[in-house]
């Protein structure tokens, strides 16, 4: 059923450098989250603190009662059997084909037979595409076949929670809607935790059930969907809708000049929110919301045109 | 300020102390199960396979130039009866253990880092860790034994083909006699210089092999910083290995007593 992971205080810098500090949310369970955020401040650094490859300087994460930041290795390990974690580049390993990439997992930590073995290989392999390129090695195939293996290779063990670090990297917008699509799916068939990291506006405006701002050493704000794309704050409004106005400049922020200079630009107003993306079933995710229902709650009246099927930006999938 | 400096001047000593851990951790990796017995069987093949050829054609010389000096040498003291003796004596106890501490270093240390490396930037060891599974144990653990058991194969192989140069150097070129060559092998080399020199061999493989894990698992900032941590691996290892041959040297002569003619 997915369990949340429950962030609190977390401060993490490399030297005097901070990257960022004092992070707090919880990421619910069974929920798309997105994690966003201008380059480099820090979201694969915040995605390999949840996993316990970097040890924050401050603050837990803490999964099933046990803080991951403090535990002892032994258990860092029993823990990380709970997640799924699809790498950048995939990060297969070079040496072995993809069936044996993705079969890797099972064999170390299972005993199940070689024929079991096969049944939930292939069975993932089918999910992400992939039958007929078991044979293939990791440097034979594009960077789109890599990261749908990873994928296969991250969901083997029926993870609770599946982190994405930029699925969408590097990926043509028609590979990016299927893998979008692949994600939904997903987790409509498995409820398990979702976190992406990512940059790409379409998938943060369309996938997510929740999305985080990572901005200038903080979290600027985490919530649900809808909730930041109608929000009025300089620097959510800014990023969700890749504007050149607004406090986040070309090296982290803008200076004072700039600021000034800008001052008397009007934003453009806040496109429509798009419809987010369904299963392909058509049957709804458990931890789905229907569209709209957090502007009614909180009395928000979300930008004009949104929530129509035939949104431009509703990720092409259901056009 | 003065704590930047502190901090700069004392990396180093934390640098040392991470290799320890490292070591400590390697050490205790050893004796986790379940023994990675496949990994362990390819990689000896694969550091037999990469280091087998240069050791053979650097021992050949080897083995010639210890002949030629010592030949010279003995010349003038006058006692070319035990030309064989002295240059098995060198061989065995000297040039077997550095030319596999060289080839070891150079051939096999190298190509550990390098793939471990390339296995970190392109997080693949993050992926390991990850899928809930140890690097140290799964990669770390039969490589340095893969490195031990084929540097003590390969000092064999550089001491037999070191005294079989030595031999043909000698008896073809210098004019010397096959039987006093081979009756004199044992009048001053003795058996526990055999012992040393496999000693030796596995403590270098194991040098070697953990340095190039520690420098390849450390590698940073892209393709780059793969070839400055295979670069560094072999640097570092060969000044380990020579000053612990000298240690290792300085204790045996302590131990055992030189064999008097």
């Amino acid at each position: 059923m997915g369990v949340d992971i429950r962030i609190e205080h977390l401060t993490k810098s490399f030297g005097k450098q901070l990257i960022w500090g004092d992070v707090t949310l919880t990421v619910p369970a069974g929920e798309i989250c997105v994690m966003l955020g201008p380059s480099g401040t820090g979201k694969s650094v915040l995605l390999k603190t949840l996993i316990g490859l970097l040890k924050p300087d401050a603050g837990s994460v803490v999964i099933e009662g046990t803080d991951i930041c403090s535990c002892s290795e032994k258990d860092l390990y029993e823990i990380r059997k709970l997640f799924g974690v699809l790498f950048q580049d995939g990060a297969m390993f070079g040496s072995m084909n993809l069936y044996d990439n993705v079969a890797f997992p099972l064999r170390e930590h299972t005993r199940k037979s070689e024929s079991e073995i096969r049944n939930i290989v292939m069975e993932k392999m089918d999910l992400v595409g992939l039958i007929g390129a078991e044979d293939k090695l990791p440097g034979e195939i594009s960077g789109g076949m890599r990261k749908r293996a990873g994928l296969a290779r991250a969901l083997v063990l029926d993870p609770e929670i599946v982190l994405f670090d930029e699925p969408d990297s590097g990926l043509d917008p028609v590979r990016t809607a299927f893998l979008n699509q692949l994600i939904v799916d997903l987790n409509a068939q498995i409820d398990a935790t979702f976190l992406i990291v990512t940059h790409d506006i379409n998938t943060a405006r369309t996938v997510p059930d929740n999305i985080g701002l990572l901005y200038h050493k903080h979290l600027a704000m985490f919530g649900p969907r809808e909730m930041l794309l109608s929000s009025e704050e300089p620097v959510v409004r800014q990023f969700l809708n890749a504007q050149r106005v607004g406090p986040i400049g070309m090296s982290e922020e803008k200076d004072a000049d700039q600021l000034a200079a800008e001052k008397d630009m009007d934003l453009p107003p806040l496109p429509p929110i798009a419809m987010q993306l369904e299963p392909s079933n058509g049957i709804p995710r458990r931890s789905q919301r229907a569209p709209g229902e957090w502007c009614r709650l909180n009395g928000i009246t979300p930008p004009p045109g949104s929530f129509q099927p035939d949104s431009v930006l509703a990720g092409g999938a259901r056009a | 300020m003065s704590s930047l400096t502190a901090a700069r001047a004392l990396k180093p000593v934390g640098t040392v102390g991470n290799f320890f851990a490292f070591g400590l951790d390697v050490a205790r990796g050893l004796f986790q199960r379940p023994f990675q017995f496949r990994e362990f069987i390819q990689q000896a093949w694969f550091i037999a396979s990469v280091t087998i050829i240069p050791t053979a054609l650097v021992a050949i010389p080897f083995g010639a130039v210890i002949a030629l000096q010592v030949g010279g040498l003995i010349k003038q003291f006058g006692a070319q009866s035990f030309v064989g003796s002295a240059s098995v004596l060198a061989v065995v106890r000297e040039a077997g253990p550095i030319a596999t501490a060289l080839l070891i270093a150079g051939a096999g240390g190298s190509a550990i880092a390098a793939d471990l490396g390339a296995r970190k930037i392109r997080e693949e060891l993050d992926a390991m860790m990850v899928l809930g599974i140890d690097p140290i144990q799964r990669l770390v653990v039969p490589r340095v034994l893969a490195c031990m058991l084929v540097s003590v194969f390969l000092n064999g192989l550089v001491s037999v083909v070191g005294v079989a140069g030595g031999y043909v150097f000698n008896v073809l070129l210098q004019g010397g006699t096959p039987g006093s060559y081979l009756a004199s092998f044992t009048a001053l080399a003795q058996l526990p210089d055999v012992w040393q020199g496999l000693a030796k061999a596995l403590v270098f493989g194991m040098i070697a092999a953990i340095v190039a894990a520690y420098m390849g698992m450390n590698a940073g900032g892209g393709p780059k910083g793969v070839g400055d941590a295979v670069n560094q691996s072999v640097v570092v290892t060969f000044m380990l290995l020579f000053v612990v041959n000298f240690v290792m040297s300085a204790i045996y002569f302590q131990l055992v007593p030189s064999k008097t003619g």
